[in-house]
């Protein structure tokens, strides 16, 4: 196979200049770009594209990242869990980080505590067999990107006959999170940079009744710089156009039925819930997945139920997340942002992820957004 | 059975002796060392001593380009050639897990006389603790150093406006490969650590009377915490232009898989350089000419733009802060 430059090629400066000239050229009215997924306001912030784009776009950022949106009763669930004796928690990046109620997991895990930060949920099979006589709970987190891996890992513990795995499931969907920011009428949004590792999962299609009923041009765009400056471009043409349908930009891995492979397994072990609560956003109905009920002898949630906290924690009163994850408010609108809220000491959720939109303005927005601090 | 380190290698009794004589003497053999005073006796022509110490405890102990051993005295020489000193002797304290492969410790002590002979340091004085199972994760080195000043005043207070700023290699290799190395990621790669000795470098820039001002080699925290540090200690703004800072395909490829930046990632054997406006085409001539300093390259300079900050410049016209490097370093999720 010739090798294939996924960087380089996608960072070409004359390519951006060019782009940024032609949306220059032809964006003529205010255009609000919600990018759901935390991955895109990394790709804005970190190569500085507001600056070079017109004013006239403004990027609001969404509820897409999967450690900024868990409420914190969740996070004290993983807690609780491993918390018991003769237990193992393996769980998914920077969530290890995040603050519950009372400590986080990595405090717990300098206490003492069994705690493992996996690059791949797989990672649990060879823990599960080298420690035959613990517990080994999986809290699984992330969107629609993440989940079929949670399914494999679950096929794999039962193929294996694997007797000391357990699963609590949180994942969410993010058409559900869409449709309730866009129902609730305060949000100013008139188009939407699709995120792509979901996507590439789920296909497109799955944005597009949100088109549909909202009116709003949606671009499935890829990570790289000129993939979110050539979505941009997209949508400033439908826009211009009076159009609002679904369009593939990251088309070099997106297709409109994505892997159906993928969505059968995650379909075979798991079912929506009826409900979830999004921190900062409050309960989205159907937005989240759980075991089916066969495979109740593996979740977590129902095996440990006596130990999981049941109270429904908010976030401090100053903080403003709810409002950054709707896109009514910027992380610099926050009194506490940067000050009493930091990524060392995250009070909110957006700052808790290094994918979350305070922690992307606090990594690089001093300069590299318009009206940051110089 | 191949040969293994007993908790007896370290009672200080025949085990131990035997060690030391057949493993330790043989290969970092020198007079003061085979003297096996209580301490060693040493005569310095310079009055102006430079004196460092480090510890080395990284996992996995082997890595492609190099392992533990080569590391503990590459890394205190370059803290010593950092001052502008030449590395002349050092204390070496080995912490070994009984049950560790005396092949691999051979190995390990074969690559630390290798790496000696590149800036011809000594090491004159040692020790060899053995601790139970568990005690220390297979082995731990600490190295401490002591130079003679070769060339006065480098020092992170002196950035000025003007001056301009060095990168002596790619950056990001060593924690690139040793991120790749880990068990629990499996990445196959070919990238291999940047550990060297800077000395013959740094003496070629010093005979040159090249006026430097800072250096610093960009260990942990990486290039983006050297920037950092100079920029708040001298309160000045170092401007570096993103398409300049040399980094190889691969370690840019693990960054975009797992979500860091090149920047923050550790180097050993790479320093950050600064040196007054008109020296640095002269600089990069001389770093060039060496094996470890031959991919160096000018990547910005010193200004008032926003004090105490680090600003990059992307090649298509914006710009962000680098900021310093922060908490522990954890792969993103999606």
């Amino acid at each position: 196979m010739p090798e294939i430059d996924l960087i380089e090629g996608f960072r070409d400066p004359l390519h951006m200049k060019a782009l940024a000239e032609i949306i220059k050229k032809e964006c003529v009215s205010k255009i609000n770009i919600m990018e759901v997924c935390g991955g895109h306001t990394h790709t804005i912030m970190k190569f500085g594209l507001s600056q070079i784009l017109p004013d006239l776009i403004d990027f609001v950022h969404g509820p897409g990242c999967p450690v900024c949106i868990m409420p914190k009763e969740r996070i004290d669930h993983a807690i609780a869990l491993a918390s018991m004796p003769n237990t193992i928690l393996a769980t998914l990046g920077d969530m290890i980080r995040v603050p519950g109620s009372k400590t986080s997991l990595q405090k717990l895990r300098a206490d003492g505590k069994d705690i493992r930060s996996l690059y791949s949920p797989l990672d649990v099979l060879k823990i599960a067999k080298e420690n035959p006589e613990k517990n080994v709970v999986f809290f699984a987190i992330g969107f629609e990107t993440t989940t079929p891996m949670s399914a494999v890992l679950i096929q794999s513990v039962i193929e294996q006959k694997l007797t000391n795995v357990y699963f609590h499931i949180n994942h969410v969907t993010v058409p559900e999170a869409v449709d309730a920011i866009m129902s609730s009428g305060d949000a100013k949004i008139d188009a939407f940079l699709g995120p792509s590792h979901v996507s590439v999962i789920t296909g497109y299609k799955i944005y597009e009744p949100l088109a549909q009923k909202y009116g709003t041009p949606i671009v499935v765009a890829g990570f790289e710089p000129t993939d979110v400056m050539e979505s941009v471009l997209r949508i400033v043409r439908q826009i211009n156009d009076k159009k609002a349908f679904v369009d593939n930009e990251y088309a070099r891995a997106v297709s409109r039925e994505g892997n159906v492979k993928a969505q059968d397994l995650v379909n075979t072990y798991m079912e929506k819930r009826t409900h979830f609560r999004w921190r900062g956003i409050g309960d989205i109905p159907n937005s989240a997945l759980k075991l089916k009920d066969e495979f109740a002898s593996l979740d977590a949630e129902i095996v440990f139920k006596e130990v999981l906290p049941t109270i429904e924690l908010d976030d401090h009163k100053m903080c403003i997340c709810g409002d950054i994850l709707k896109g009514k408010a910027k992380p610099f609108d926050c009194k506490v942002f940067g000050k009493a809220c930091t990524p060392t000491n995250p009070m909110g959720s957006c700052m808790v992820s290094s994918e979350g939109a305070c922690s992307a303005y606090f990594k690089y927005g001093k300069l590299s957004q318009k009206g940051g601090m110089l | 059975m191949s040969k293994k380190i007993l908790l007896s290698h370290g009672g200080a009794g025949e085990d131990t002796q035997g060690l030391i004589k057949e493993l330790f003497f043989k290969h970092f053999n020198n007079e003061i060392l085979l003297r096996m005073e209580d301490a060693a006796s040493l005569v310095m022509q310079s009055s102006r001593i430079a004196f460092t110490t480090d510890s080395f405890t990284v996992s996995p102990l082997f890595f492609n380009g190099g392992n533990i051993g080569k590391l503990a005295i590459a890394g205190t020489v370059n803290d010593l050639v950092m001052m502008g000193a030449q590395p002349r002797y050092l204390t070496c304290s080995f912490m070994i897990e009984e049950g560790f492969l005396y092949s691999d410790l051979e190995q390990i002590v074969l690559s630390m006389r290798d790496e000696m002979e590149k800036s011809g340091v000594k090491i004159v004085a040692g020790d060899t603790k053995v601790v139970p199972k568990g005690g220390v994760d297979g082995l731990f080195i600490n190295t401490s150093g002591i130079g003679e000043i070769a060339y006065e005043g480098i020092s992170a207070h002196n950035l000025k406006e003007g001056n301009i700023i060095l990168v002596s290699n790619e950056v990001g290799n060593h924690g690139a490969c040793i991120l790749a190395k880990r068990e629990d990621i499996e990445l196959e790669s070919e990238l291999k650590t940047d550990c060297a000795s800077l000395w013959k470098p740094v003496k070629a820039l010093i005979d040159a009377g090249v006026k430097i001002q800072a250096l610093r080699d960009a260990t942990r925290g990486g290039l983006s915490a050297v920037l950092n540090e100079w920029a708040e200690t001298s309160h000045v703004c170092i401007e570096v232009d993103e398409a300049h800072i040399p980094v190889a395909s691969e370690v840019k490829g693990i960054c975009e898989l797992l979500g860091f930046e090149p920047y923050e990632f550790a180097n050993e054997g790479t320093m950050v350089l600064c040196v007054e406006a008109g020296e640095e085409v002269k600089v990069l001539a001389i770093l060039q000419q060496f094996d470890e300093t031959k991919k160096a390259s000018i990547i910005g300079c010193v200004s008032h733009k926003y004090d105490d900050k680090v600003v990059l410049n992307t090649p298509w016209g914006s710009k962000r802060f680098l900021e310093p490097p922060k908490g522990e370093l954890l792969p993103r999720i999606c």
